[in-house]
């Protein structure tokens, strides 16, 4: 039976617009899947939403510390929305670790939510409390639920035959059920996902489902709230299909799109690291879409078997972080002199060297432009959005294939493991952009060039063309290695003209908010919900402010130029020291542009937008 | 002409002028090495050359075949990716003591222990030459080098031992100086499935001459080297009349009658390592020939095996499958 409890009568239902909760506890407390589970039932609710996890740095620290502690943030609402939220309106802390490390993020009046049964003085002490924090004062001015989740659900399943050590895993299902009556959520999403789950051990479907239910019963039940809220389901969504998904996860997507449009198959040459392993993880299950996976013993064999296999006519993919990309960038510099098609995949973390490995930044931009050894130029695309890194990971194929190139594809750690609605693509809408083999032995040079000044793509095996490429300067006419001074002049303008000629394929982005005023604010990347989130709330004022959002890092679309003028000034807020500023400083230098850096391996928040915009404003 | 001998070694010849030093040994490599591809039956579109840096590395521009000049050290990464791009391709790897050893020491490994279906040649000159010769990681200690003038202190690599202690499949070592032996040893590496390792005594005339004469050498090496053959008695000597055999873990010399009989495709490669430790200190030849010859998965077969099998399980995958998944929802 998957029948949802019917809700008490009594209570009043409060309808609210958008609701922020996180979820908290010790990383082996379950809270990604809690998290995860809240986020589909919302999503099949039709609201829109915007999720952000929070992984501890170490896989297992020691249990009830607070750098064991997991948090998973995630913000539904009935209207539109651009982030997972500045401020959780609900805490859910399965330990004081959990409490103590969240406490100082919450929204004043938000709802705290207490495992009372893991809040011993043994607890305390493993979260480095002296005092109790509901005695301490930490507390005043939150609605605080204490409830014994340990307890609850321990007589729960007193029938079910667990051992108590699975019992007690069974918590978070109690927890996701007291919300999901907490916000009038249906049970079903959850209860078959479960049975899906689990399917071949039926105790343990019984048991978390029975979990589940008690959670949600125990808000009838036990009077822990004076309300339940409600939140509608989002109107202003445009039609379509839709599905929750994650930034890693739809890069992975587009790849496997973008080699089907450019009708070639994938390689992927990749080595584990955080937060790009996943997309090597989704790839190595598409065997049936044609994709082969290699993990290669390190960074560098990873990037020189993706070039490998362009070279024989595959479109090559590496996937990796930002220590990662130190390690490629002299084949990287192989890729440009040889001009192969080549998408490396950077998802930024905060930096310098190892840094914070789990924690966003946009520190690699200028790395991205013009991090090798030589003048090696490099179109680098950047994603803005979980679902916009599908549409950009086509764009990095697209164009590396149609200009024979390598191209950066940036993403961060926010967008990597962020979610949020996707509206998935109709499939007339992809539109292919097939590659041409040369197979003509007539006149054949392998750096002859056509209009827009890209090589032919030759696969070994072809008869009559067999060539040799490398790394070493070539003729501009026979392609033969020359040391020629101004061959050498030649051959860097073309290569440099070739990248420059991708910015007569990318359309000049739109600016959203005020065509013209006061302020333009600049971001790129995975500033983009912030700063649509900070634009609104002062357009709403009445401020004459825009945002314009860059895809195209480099080259840069034309006609930026146009829009700049039409503003006072141009606020770039980035996650970096100033790195797109100064990038627009050297490009437009007629322009003036303010930065706005912050790196604390945090992304903005609205507040902090909308205080710095005003501030620009005054 | 029998059917198979599509090519001449003139065929294989670029248009490029050669550029190693006149005497380099190098020379010797590439007249034995279009001589044996020449032979293969193989079309020259077929076969592609992949190096990396180094004097040796220049070798696939002297090719007229595919050819790609990479970067130090890294050509395994490159050849692993054009290799299990397009199985069919005979894929030759050419590298030298520091590109392959050094630099490029990881990638050699592993291309090794997974039994890439790729020939590779390690030319051993104990030195870097394009550098203008500092020691390598093959010098022995105590050379005397721009970048060692008091004489080396590291310890040096043994390449055949490294090979086998990672697990290559076919191990065998030649030298520049007996073309003969080399195209021998070459036409088996080219028959062999999976990863090839050649090393290759070269001799360096500028920076390090005359390394290998005291074994290569015209006039020494029948005294100096055995030459190894699957199941042929290890016998060597200007008249054939001496031998090696094992006595537990060591080798003896023998009379010629009383030789062991060589087998590269034993389990263990302990037989092979020890031979491989012979390096002329010891009073007996230094071996040369066939180390080891197993068969053993090969890399890129495998890869394409598991990609068939999912296709045949799954059959071929659409893309609109992967979009709509069951968790989507509609809005009007
Ligand atoms: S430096 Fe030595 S190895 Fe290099 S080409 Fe000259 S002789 Fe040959």
């Amino acid at each position: 039976m998957t029948s949802t409890p019917h809700p008490a009568a009594e209570l009043p239902l409060q309808q609210q617009e958008s609701v922020v909760i996180r979820f908290a506890g010790d990383s082996g407390d379950g809270m990604q899947i809690t998290g995860n589970q809240f986020t589909d039932t919302s999503a099949f609710v039709g609201n829109d939403l915007a999720t952000l996890p929070d992984f501890p740095a170490e896989i297992r620290a020691p249990v009830g510390t607070r750098p064991g502690v997991s948090g998973f943030q995630v913000r539904f609402s009935s209207a539109d929305v651009h982030t997972p939220g500045d401020q959780p309106d609900v805490l859910v802390a399965m330990n004081p670790a959990a409490l103590i490390v969240n406490i100082k993020d919450l929204k004043p009046g938000a709802i705290v939510i207490l495992n009372r049964g893991n809040w011993g003085e043994v607890d305390l002490k493993k979260a480095k409390l002296d005092v109790d924090p509901r005695t301490s004062g930490v507390l005043d001015g939150f609605r605080v639920i204490e409830i014994d989740i340990n307890a609850r659900v321990k007589e729960a399943l007193a029938d079910s035959g667990l051992s108590s050590k699975d019992v007690q895993r069974c918590k978070n299902f109690y927890t996701l059920g007291l919300m999901y009556w907490l916000y009038s959520r249906p049970l079903e999403p959850t209860l078959d996902w479960l049975a899906k789950k689990f399917a071949k051990e039926p105790s343990l479907v019984n048991a978390n489902q029975t979990a589940l239910r008690a959670g949600y019963n125990a808000g009838d039940i036990h009077e822990h709230f004076q309300a339940r809220y409600e939140v509608a389901r989002c109107d202003t969504m445009l039609p379509g299909t839709y599905r929750n998904i994650m930034g890693n996860q739809s890069l992975a997507l587009g790849l496997v799109a973008g080699a089907n449009l450019a009708n070639l198959p994938i390689f992927l040459g990749s080595y584990p690291i955080t937060p790009a392993s996943d997309i090597l993880h989704q790839l190595s299950s598409y065997k049936d879409h044609g994709v082969i996976t290699m993990q290669a013993e390190d960074e560098i064999a990873a990037i020189c078997s993706a070039i490998g296999a362009s070279f024989a006519g595959h479109l090559g993919i590496t996937t990796t972080s930002g220590p990662g990309m130190a390690l490629k960038t002299e084949a990287m510099g192989l890729a440009i002199s040889t001009e192969l098609p080549l998408v490396i995949v950077d998802i930024q973390r905060a930096g310098p060297s190892t840094g914070m490995p789990t924690k966003t930044e946009q520190s690699d931009l200028l790395f991205a432009v013009f991090g090798r050894n030589g003048d090696a130029p490099m179109p680098v695309v950047s994603c803005s959005t979980p679902a916009d890194a599908f549409e950009c990971a086509i764009e990095a194929v697209r164009i590396a294939t149609q200009f024979m190139t390598p191209v950066i594809l940036l993403s961060d750690g926010y967008i990597a493991n962020g979610s949020e609605p996707w509206r998935l693509p109709k499939m007339e809408d992809l539109v292919p952009f097939p590659v041409t083999f040369r197979t003509d032995p007539e006149a054949f040079q392998p750096f002859s060039r056509d209009a827009r000044g890209v090589r032919p793509w030759v696969k070994p095996g072809t008869p009559g063309l067999e060539h040799r490429i490398g790394g070493l300067e070539k003729d501009a006419d026979s392609g033969n290695i020359s040391y020629d001074a101004k061959n050498h002049q030649r051959m860097t303008d073309l290569r440099h003209q070739k990248v420059q000629n991708v910015a007569d394929t990318i359309p000049t982005p739109a600016v959203y908010g005020a065509q013209e005023g006061d302020l333009l604010v600049l971001g790129w990347g995975s500033t983009y919900g912030s700063i649509r989130s900070a634009v609104d709330v002062l357009l709403k004022q009445g401020k004459k402010i825009g945002q314009v959002h860059i895809r195209h890092v480099w080259p840069m679309a034309k006609g930026l130029d146009q829009i700049f003028a039409r503003y006072r000034a141009v606020l770039v807020p980035e996650l970096n020291m100033g790195q797109m500023t100064r990038l627009l400083r050297s490009e437009y230098p007629g322009f003036s542009f303010v930065s706005y850096p912050k790196v604390q391996g945090l992304p903005f928040t609205t507040a902090e937008l909308v205080e710095r915009i005003e501030k620009a404003l005054a | 002409m029998t059917e198979t001998s599509i090519l001449t070694k003139k065929d294989l010849k670029s248009d490029q002028e050669v550029r190693w030093c006149p005497g380099c040994g190098d020379y010797s490599i590439l007249n034995s090495v279009q001589a044996v591809l020449a032979g293969l039956g193989i079309q020259k579109e077929q076969l592609c050359i992949i190096s990396g840096i180094g004097c040796s590395s220049r070798f696939p521009y002297y090719m007229n075949t595919y050819g790609f000049h990479t970067i130090h050290g890294r050509a395994p990464g490159i050849a692993t990716g054009v290799k299990i791009a397009n199985p069919n391709l005979s894929v030759w790897m050419v590298t030298g003591d520091g590109d392959g050893l050094s630099i490029g020491g990881n990638h050699m490994i592993h291309m090794l222990r997974r039994n890439v279906d790729v020939k590779i040649l390690l030319f051993n000159n104990q030195i870097y030459g394009l550098t203008k010769g500092q020691y390598s990681p093959t010098s022995p200690t105590g050379l005397k080098t721009k970048s060692s003038p008091y004489g080396s202190v590291d310890r040096a690599f043994n390449p055949i031992k490294l090979a086998l202690g990672a697990g290559a499949t076919f191990v065998a070592r030649t030298m520049d100086t007996h073309p003969k032996h080399m195209e021998q040893v070459l036409l088996e590496a080219a028959n062999h499935k999976g990863s090839a390792f050649v090393e290759i005594f070269q001799n360096c005339v500028i920076f390090n001459d005359g390394c290998f004469e005291g074994v290569a050498g015209r006039k020494v090496r029948d005294e100096r080297t055995v030459d190894l053959h699957a199941g042929e008695a290890m016998v060597y000597g200007e008249a054939h009349d001496k031998g090696l055999r094992f006595d537990g873990f060591e080798l003896k010399g023998t009379s010629a009658a009383e030789a062991g009989v060589w087998d590269p495709s034993v389990l263990s490669t302990a037989p092979a390592t020890v031979l491989a430790e012979l390096d002329g200190r010891q009073d007996l030849p230094t071996a040369v020939g066939l180390f080891r010859r197993v068969n053993a998965p090969v890399f890129d077969q495998d890869v394409h095996a598991q990609v068939r099998a999912v296709l045949e399980r799954k059959g071929p995958g659409k893309l609109k499958d992967l979009l709509y998944t069951k968790d989507a929802w509609t809005v009007s």
